[in-house]
């Protein structure tokens, strides 16, 4: 598990998901937008619909890496109270097929666990506030069963002490590669990456498009060589984006901000979970369409052709 | 570009002690890596005569150096020898154009296209505008609303020198809301673009670049007080936000370790913060943050106990940040610098009390360190230089308005003005 040349892992409960379910389909939705039971019921719906594996933001208050509809979502979930510990509770509730993610920012992660040690303390003379450690944030993300974790802020360079607390409690640590990510860079962010190599379809920040960008299709080629799924994320909206990815070569197609538009213009619960459910469904059904061999589940199987 | 023997060598010249880094999204890694190499090229080893053109513009363009003025009345008021080094006077009135035009001429100097910026009290935006005319580059500004109401000089001065001002109206619109927002632009633009980080803080290498650029405010200083005064100064005074003058200030006075260097921060209404409402009345980020990770670097922060980043306050847009450069962290954690704090009260009261006894309107940001020798001076030695960073045009509204809800010693009947 510790070996960095080989970081891709045999047991991984995600890479073992992406295998199995392939195509597959990732979403991602904010906890606690506008509240972790109302989340409870979005998770559970894409599960339904066929998501393979979905991520959770652990909302932060300075989202740098998205637009403004995942920003928006983190601002209704931070408006709503949603802390560190609703959210493991919500992870613990969760009944899903598909393994769960967290997505946060690094803040977040150093931080889980050391203002609560002072908090509980009487005497801060004598129990001054921890200084900041990944450990803690890690720790509980196993206990509570998510499967890995992906901080957008974190770059390969500052990763050690995550990488090796992830290694330790058996999760995966998810990086995203960017358009810009060549050379020297990629190989020390696919010598660490495990899970799935996040790729970033397109320059900027997250947010819902009308088209698959022409990087995608770059990024792949620069990626075939690496042994580890590759799912492509950053404006993905429809399932005839997510066939044109699969038919470019990617393992998985990654799904945020369209989501987030349906649960933010839904009118209430139950409307956004039938909504929900019919779109998870509608990706997967695209993601599907862009395997030439539908029976086929090699993702190192040559280009499809078309019919 | 770069080797791997580069690459860890970088590393560990990306931090200070524990502070600094580089935490941000992967897209921006390899511009991040290329300005690396650009500081490394041009201004640490003035390839291609960077630094030759840089200082012979700011001498040119930005009027340097600025003087260092014995303050006779705060002189005779304190009894022992006050400095003031007037960065007021540089081009663009603060200390800021040092910074802009250094970057904005090593993104030509890098074949950049474009030029963003982020600004708080409109001091940066200024000089960045400014900067980017004088080089010919197109430029946007970034800004939150709640700064735009209070620095309007600075939007249409900005606006003149034909930069384009972008609101950000998320979070209480301010200094931390307008760096996000940047980000998110150069994430989008930065094969073209330069992001010009407008203080000490930010992924490495900005702490460093933007120290060296302002590192000529020290510097003059510290020649420029052995030749008035024959000696150094007991103490270097200068106010603290994000932390550039300070850094600039204090730099080149850091080995001489028999001088005492102090960080005047806001201390707003109140040391405390709110946690239930996620504010701190204050800006005072080295005197009661605590460590983590803001806007690319890891570094002291006002932050509630899960790790989400308080909505900061000073009564000047200047100091309204909750994060602060590492390289001060790393000074205040080793004790060579002292962070201390003023309230808006005493702030406003230097800066009443500078334009009385001197002629000189300070900003807003420099009047806390100015407030902060009013309520120490015993303490600082015989010999003090205070950093006036910048002057106080911009800030006149704002100390209309604050003045007339209290009553300050120092201040004029501010009526005449508010009735008029």
């Amino acid at each position: 598990m510790n070996n960095p040349d080989a970081a891709s892992t045999a047991d991984s409960k995600i890479e073992r998901a992406i295998s199995e379910n392939h195509p597959a389909l990732i979403t991602y939705v904010t906890a606690g937008d506008p509240s972790l039971e109302d989340t409870k019921a979005y998770v559970e719906a894409l599960d339904r619909g066929g998501a393979d594996l979905i991520e959770l933001g652990l909302p932060f208050s300075e989202p740098i890496a998205e637009g403004p509809t995942i920003q928006a979502a983190i601002n209704r979930a931070l408006e709503a109270g949603t802390t560190p510990d609703g959210f493991f509770e919500l992870v613990e509730d969760l009944e899903t097929e598909a393994p769960l993610l967290v997505m946060t920012y690094y803040n977040m992660v150093l931080q889980y666990g050391t203002g609560e040690a002072s908090r509980v303390s009487d005497s801060r003379a004598v129990e001054p506030r921890d200084g900041p450690d990944v450990r803690p944030f890690v720790e509980r993300a196993a206990e509570a069963g998510l499967a890995g974790i992906i901080v957008p802020d974190l770059p390969a360079e500052e990763a050690d002490p995550l990488r090796e607390a992830c290694d330790d409690h058996g999760l995966d640590l998810v990086f995203i590669v960017a358009p810009t990510t060549d050379g020297e860079r990629l190989e020390r962010i696919m010598s660490q990456v495990t899970g799935f190599a996040y790729v970033q379809a397109r320059l900027g920040t997250t947010g819902a498009r009308a088209d698959v960008s022409g990087a995608t299709h770059e990024s792949l080629e620069r990626l075939a060589d690496y042994d580890v799924p590759k799912a492509v994320g950053f404006g993905v909206s429809e399932g005839a984006h997510a066939t044109e990815i699969v038919e470019a070569g990617a393992d998985g197609v990654i799904v945020g901000s369209a989501l987030i538009d349906i649960i933010a213009s839904s009118d209430g619960t139950d409307e956004a979970v039938g909504a929900l459910e019919a779109k998870a469904a509608e990706l997967k059904a695209g993601a599907l369409d862009g395997v030439g061999d539908p029976g086929g589940t090699d993702r190192d199987a040559p280009e499809p052709e078309h019919p | 570009m770069s080797t791997g023997d580069q690459t860890d060598r970088r590393d560990s010249e990306a931090t200070f002690g524990e502070y600094g880094g580089r935490y941000v999204p992967e897209a921006l890694m390899p511009a991040i890596l290329e300005l690396e190499d650009a500081y490394e090229r041009y201004v640490l080893e003035n390839e291609d005569g960077f630094m030759d053109e840089f200082r012979e513009r700011m001498r040119e363009f930005g009027g340097r150096p600025t003087p260092l003025q014995r303050a006779d009345r705060l002189s005779e008021r304190y009894d022992r020898e006050i400095y003031l080094k007037r960065e007021d006077l540089l081009h663009g009135g603060a200390h800021k154009l040092n910074n802009a035009l250094g970057q904005v001429l090593l993104a030509k100097y890098m074949g950049k296209e474009r030029i963003i910026a982020e600004t708080g009290a409109g001091q940066h935006g200024t000089a960045t505008a400014m900067a980017a005319a004088h080089l010919e580059m197109p430029c946007e500004i970034y800004m939150g609303r709640t700064d735009i109401n209070r620095q309007r000089p600075n939007v249409y001065r900005i606006r003149m020198n034909g930069a384009e001002v972008n609101s950000v109206t998320a979070g209480s619109g301010t200094l931390k809301e307008a760096i996000n927002e940047t980000m998110r632009d150069w994430a989008t633009t930065v094969e073209t673009t330069h992001y010009v980080i407008g203080s000490v803080v930010g992924p490495h290498p900005f702490p460093k670049l933007v120290r060296d650029f302002q590192s000529v405010i020290g510097k003059e200083a510290r020649e420029q007080v052995r030749e008035q005064a024959g000696r150094l100064p007991d103490s270097v005074v200068a106010c603290a936000g994000g932390g550039s003058n300070t850094m600039g200030a204090f730099h080149a006075f850091v080995p001489d370790t028999d001088v005492d260097l102090y960080a005047v921060e806001a201390g707003g209404s109140s040391l405390e913060i709110d946690e239930a409402e996620g504010l701190a009345p204050n800006s005072a980020t080295l005197s009661t943050g605590t460590d983590g990770v803001l806007h690319g670097a890891m570094t002291k922060l006002l932050q509630q106990r899960d790790g989400q980043i308080v909505e900061s306050h000073s009564v000047s847009a200047g100091l309204d940040y909750a994060g602060v450069g590492p390289e001060l962290a790393h000074l205040v954690d080793t004790d060579r610098v002292t962070p201390v704090s003023v309230d808006d009260e005493t702030a406003l009261e230097g800066f009443h009390r500078l334009s009385r006894l001197e002629g000189i309107i300070p900003a807003l940001e420099s009047s806390h360190a100015l407030g902060y020798v009013e309520e120490a001076h015993e303490d600082l030695g015989e010999l003090v230089v205070v950093n006036v960073s910048g002057r106080g045009d911009k800030d006149l509204e704002t100390v209309l308005e604050e003045t007339e809800k209290r009553d300050l010693e120092a201040a004029p009947d501010v009526e005449v003005f508010t009735s008029e």
